[in-house]
């Protein structure tokens, strides 16, 4: 693997690191990083990506020679500015952590003490340190604060944690590491937790404020196209190895490896055809809600007026931003949330609003998959009970004749037999999903509801369930409701689309229509926030903005 | 998996097992019957008889194997009771939530407002201390503690979506409670079973000391104490053998609990 050559002096310089679990036995040790070597000159940023399980995190952490607990760092050299930060002594090792290291989170609210003002907090660092009494560091916070462009900079220190929004937490967390004057920072995932939206400013935020400070970085994330806006080199890693380490254009353009060029052209599948056609008469949509208001508490209405259809064998996609009430839609149709007005109606009958009182019928043709297939599943029931027990509830099957229909289901999501045995834990994300997917299908449902069924995935298997669900749409002619924040995943599955910015449709239409210009405010912004795998994108929005807001 | 038990583990697992097996087969095991006089009062140990005699001349062994099987069952029915009673309350607080939970709550919290010692002093001056009725109140008295964890167990698995998945397929609550949130409750429950156990086997024993528990000429740990009790003034070391009896059970029954509670914190952190 040929290094990079740094036009700038070395800064950080990691020689095979290996760190492996610790079993007492060598035969049971596993190795989590198999040797993995890099370079970061000053004012550099190296961008770590791979999926979960690769070892980014676990490599980041080990240059500030932090190693989590049952997985030491076994073989290998960390060498900072000359020093070997694995050989240094517990208080050494203190004093580099935060002074010369600093780590931003990838949950900055659960990493902030929510009964201490943000200002002491984030000045706490440089005071123990000793880099700067805390006048001083109360004044470089304040800078930064203005930088990192947060709202009423000169009093922004004097709010909790709880009164600012998670966008800003997360630039705070960076000032946090900023104000030690750092070498080199690492940032674990430190947008992927918010909305596009917000991921643009933090991004922007934390570009700037590091080439303004001459600030070495390590970039850690699972999406290609946000490290290519920050990144001057990227490493591809995987079960802990290194696939690929080159810089940030060569890797993009011209990927050497398979598995980097299957992430560069990640959610490029296409939907056959394009989008389907509009029929011309308008067919009786399978699920049709119409003025539909909601919420959970009396007076905070979560949806408001809202109106969908979902025409048959076609997806409408609902995207916003959490809090816009796009679950909440899920679980007005799926009765779980009765609606305080509107009407609900299903394949051209009245939907009973509450779940209790829907007819077994009403609740085999609406399915629904989940976010999470972890809790999806019951991890005490094997994949056959799973699948098995709608089976048994909608259409009455049992024994011999239950159990081949499992294994045709099985099939059908391209598993095979074997894994009717399985239990949950024994199961990839990927293949809980399928299993999850399996289950609703088990039913043979009209409409499946959807919701953000890819986002907890890795981006290759997310592709992949994307598209089974693509194929079983053409096979057995369902129609999905399908709620993301991720407008790639957009454009590759939907039809139709609504976008819902707190609790009323802004804008819907067929896919091609609501994607192309002239599209509302919100809609715009929305579409210009979604990272695109090229260099030098994060500028151009930029640019864009600057110059509208000039414009008015 | 493949991961060795500590040592505290095999002490506490030989210590259950023995009792269990001293408790099923006590009156068969035992030299003598269980009211039979057979020596003079407080014979000292290891000579004709191996404990011992008691205050009234009996054997002590004998006695002991029959204390075995009255104080160890009588145990072991009294925390069944709690736990049906216990658990099927709690899962339906949990799933039923609402009105229904907050009744159930706030019952649960008036009898845990009592002290059960007082509480069963009171029940049982007024009752007949039959064996039935011992059972029935320490059940119901240890079913609040036990309904307390069945809840938290449950809340956390009630809120998940494979739960929400049965609910959409529109299944009875039974289904929910015993086929969704009883499997994955389970190890929490069967440690606190463990628990509930040895505080039972306590409670009985100061019942029956107190003289309110088992009633003699019927042979139970606690009644032994209370009946040789006076050997003590005598430096006799009679009494301490039906005390060393409930410790070492209550020891062992711990030790184990100890090691599922702990693994099941670790499964957890684990996932």
């Amino acid at each position: 693997m040929a290094a990079v050559e740094a036009d700038s002096p070395t800064l950080l310089d990691v020689r095979d690191l290996r760190i492996e679990t610790s079993q007492a036995d060598p035969a049971d040790r596993s190795q989590l990083v198999k040797g993995v070597s890099f370079t970061v000159g000053r004012g550099e940023v190296l961008g770590l990506i791979g999926e979960s399980g690769a070892g980014k995190s676990t490599i980041g952490l080990a240059t500030m020679a932090y190693a989590r607990p049952g997985t030491p760092i076994s073989d290998g050299e960390v060498i900072l500015d000359g020093d070997n930060v694995l050989d240094m002594a517990p208080v050494a090792v203190r004093r580099l952590r935060g002074q010369r290291v600093a780590y931003v989170a990838q949950s900055a609210a659960a990493s902030f003490n929510p009964a201490l003002r943000l200002g002491e907090q984030i000045v706490e660092p440089a005071v123990i340190h000793d880099v700067s009494s805390a006048e001083e560091g109360r004044a470089l916070a304040g800078e930064l604060y203005h930088r990192l462009g947060l709202p009423d900079p000169d009093r922004f220190g004097e709010r909790y944690p709880h009164q600012v929004s998670g966008g800003q937490l997360q630039r705070a967390m960076t000032v946090m590491a900023l104000v030690c004057k750092p070498d080199l920072i690492v940032f674990d995932e430190p947008t992927t937790a918010l909305d596009v939206t917000t991921q643009i400013e933090v991004l922007a935020a934390i570009k700037d404020a590091i080439s303004d400070l001459d600030t070495a970085a390590l970039y850690i994330s699972h999406d290609l196209a946000v490290v290519a806006q920050i990144a001057d080199s990227i490493m591809v890693l995987r079960y802990g190895e290194t696939v690929e380490y080159g810089e940030t254009g060569q890797v993009l353009h011209s990927p050497r490896e398979d598995y980097t060029r299957a992430l560069v052209s990640v959610r490029s599948i296409g939907h056959p055809g394009g989008a389907a056609p509009i029929p011309a008469s308008a067919p009786e949509p399978v699920l049709l809600m119409s003025g539909i208001t909601a919420g959970y508490r009396r007076g905070q209405t979560i949806l408001d007026d809202v109106t969908v259809a979902v025409p048959p064998g076609r997806t409408v996609a609902v995207v916003g931003e959490s809090g816009s009430g796009k679950s909440t839609l899920a679980r007005v149709a799926m009765g779980l949330l009765p609606p305080w007005a509107g009407e609900l109606r299903f394949d051209g009958a009245a939907l009973t609003p509450h779940l209790k009182r829907r007819r077994r019928e009403e609740l085999r043709t609406l399915q629904m998959i989940y976010q999470m297939p972890d809790v999806a599943l019951n991890p005490r029931q094997e994949v056959k009970e799973i699948i098995g027990r709608p089976l048994t509830r909608f259409l009455g099957l049992r024994g011999r004749k239950r159990m081949d229909r499992v294994v045709e289901l099985l099939e059908h999501i391209d598993l095979d037999a074997s894994f009717a045995d399985r239990l949950p834990g024994e199961l990839s994300g990927g293949q809980k999903q399928r299993v999850c997917i399996a289950r609703a299908l088990a039913a043979e449902p009209k409409l499946i509801i959807c919701d953000e069924v890819t986002s907890a995935l890795d981006p290759l298997v997310a592709d992949g369930i994307l598209e089974l669900l693509l194929r079983l749409q053409r096979e057995d002619d369902l129609s999905y409701l399908f709620i993301t924040h991720d407008l790639a995943t957009v454009k590759v599955i939907a039809d139709d689309v609504v976008v819902m910015y707190q609790g009323k449709v802004v804008c819907q239409g067929p896919r091609a229509e609501v994607m192309s210009p002239p599209h509302d405010a919100y809609t715009d912004l929305l579409l210009k926030s979604v990272p695109e795998m090229k260099l030098g994108w994060l500028e151009d929005v930029l640019e864009g903005r600057r110059m509208e807001a000039a414009g008015n | 998996m493949t991961r060795r038990y500590p040592v505290s583990v095999w002490i506490g697992a030989v210590i259950v097992v023995l009792f269990a097996f001293l408790a099923a087969f006590g009156p068969w095991l035992a030299p003598y019957g269980e009211g039979q006089i057979v020596g003079d009062v407080w014979e000292p140990l290891f000579g004709t008889y191996f404990l011992g005699t008691d205050n009234l001349g009996r054997d002590m062994l004998t006695r002991m194997l029959y204390g075995a099987q009255t104080t160890v069952g009588i145990s072991l029915a009294a925390t069944t009771v709690t736990f049906l009673l216990g658990s099927l309350l709690g899962f339906l607080a949990a799933t039923a939530g609402g009105a229904i939970d907050q009744l159930v709550s706030r019952g649960v919290d008036a009898i845990l407002a009592i002290p059960p010692l007082i509480f069963g002093l009171v029940v049982l001056s007024v009752m007949p201390s039959s064996i039935p009725i011992l059972i029935a109140v320490m059940g119901v008295l240890f079913a609040a503690p036990v309904f307390r964890v069945a809840r938290a167990v449950a809340m956390d698995i009630t809120v998940m979506e494979y739960v929400e998945v049965a609910r959409l397929r529109g299944e009875g609550p039974f289904w929910v409670m015993g086929r969704e949130i009883l499997p994955n409750a389970l190890t929490p429950l069967v440690a606190e079973f463990g628990l509930r156990f040895s505080y039972t086997m306590l409670f009985l024993s100061a019942l029956s000391f107190l003289g309110l528990g088992v009633q003699p000429p019927t042979a139970d740990w606690g009644g032994i104490v209370k009946e040789n009790s006076a050997a003590l003034s005598f430096g006799l070391v009679a009494p301490l053998i039906p005390a060393a009896a409930i410790a070492i059970m209550t020891i062992g029954v711990n030790l184990v609990v100890d090691w599922v509670l702990n693994r099941t914190s670790t499964l957890r952190r684990g996932s």
